[in-house]
């Protein structure tokens, strides 16, 4: 009853990106970046109920060169922005990012000399998700939209 | 507005006035909490006391205040506890706003390392005979004192650094 059944002894052609995207558009493992509170509703998004592994992201790697897409979930501060930008450094590429929540999106409600307000200050984020913090089907739904972007990627451009 | 003292800290607010009468400036009450304002000379000395003879063997908090004011403008405040006899005072001393500096009450108490080092960080305030003066949360090459009220809210742009966004190619 398997693929193998349907297709008998025959072949389907494809092309190699939609291969290579659909398989890494559904094992974007995360890199859990959690710094304050949005890291709680980061737990809930990677367990049971709103269960990440439906797409694919269940693993979450706390080693960066296993990571592909790097949630910073809550507001980071200037001391903490070297970290984060030395663990973004060592994952291997292609690798994607998602601001989770007011505080790493814009800084919040951290508006003081303290916070970097935004981590796109310097990390290039993909997604930016709003909430304070947000709940953990906002998180999926910024998950879905790397997915969108995974699966529109060319390893080609074509002159047109 | 009289005093309403308990037992116990009417008799640590009479031994000091009687013992360190020209250090006392001012003793009165707030929420339900006891002050006494001493001079900044007789900090170590009242503190050595209180801790010997009443028992006040915690120091919770070390912190400064800016109260922006001409004269005094800087306020540093002890918070003593006894747990012995459950008691707790507040000590504050005014300080200049040029070159604010204390002596160190490191000597005393050691939390007073980390809460001293925060207070500097925070206002400038310097504490002298302090082992180890320094910054505890801010860069220690930034060059501002942020809960000084003229410190802007969101910083001075530029004076902490931001990782670099190009990596290094070896």
């Amino acid at each position: 009853m398997g693929l193998e059944t349907a297709l008998g002894d025959g072949y389907m052609t494809s092309k190699i990106d939609s291969l290579v995207n659909w398989a890494r558009s559904n094992a974007a493992w995360p890199m859990p970046m959690g710094l304050a509170c949005c890291a709680i509703e980061m737990m809930a998004f990677a367990g049971p109920k709103y269960d990440a592994s439906r797409f694919g992201s269940e693993v979450m790697r706390f080693s960066p060169r296993q990571s592909d897409v790097m949630i910073v979930a809550g507001w980071v501060n200037y001391k903490m922005a070297h970290a984060i930008r030395r663990i973004w450094d060592q994952m291997p590429d292609p690798k994607w990012c998602i601001a989770m929540g007011a505080c790493a999106s814009t800084g919040g409600m951290h508006r003081c000399y303290g916070v970097v307000q935004g981590c796109d200050n310097f990390l290039p984020v993909d997604t930016y998700v709003s909430g304070c913090p947000p709940r953990p089907d906002a998180l999926l739904h910024a998950l879905m939209k790397i997915q969108d972007k995974i699966r529109t990627e060319h390893s080609v451009m074509l002159d047109t | 507005m009289p005093l309403e003292l308990n037992e116990y800290l009417q008799k640590v607010i009479d031994r000091l006035t009687e013992r360190y009468a020209d250090s006392i400036i001012d003793v009165y009450q707030s929420s339900g909490d006891t002050f006494v304002r001493i001079a900044p000379e007789a900090n170590v000395d009242i503190c050595r006391y209180l801790r010997n003879e009443h028992h006040f063997i915690y120091l919770v908090d070390v912190f400064g205040t800016d109260r922006f004011t001409s004269e005094d403008r800087f306020e540093v405040i002890y918070n003593l506890i006894s747990l012995r006899d459950r008691q707790r005072i507040f000590l504050k001393v005014w300080l200049p706003e040029e070159n604010p500096a204390i002596e160190s009450v490191t000597s005393l108490w050691n939390s007073a390392n980390w809460f001293e080092r925060q207070t500097y960080d925070m206002f400038g305030i310097r504490f002298t005979n302090h082992p180890d003066m320094r910054r505890i949360y801010m860069p220690e090459d930034f060059e501002y004192f942020p809960l000084r009220k003229e410190f802007p809210l969101l910083g001075i742009p530029g004076s902490i650094e931001l990782p670099s966004t190009t990596p290094d190619i070896e």
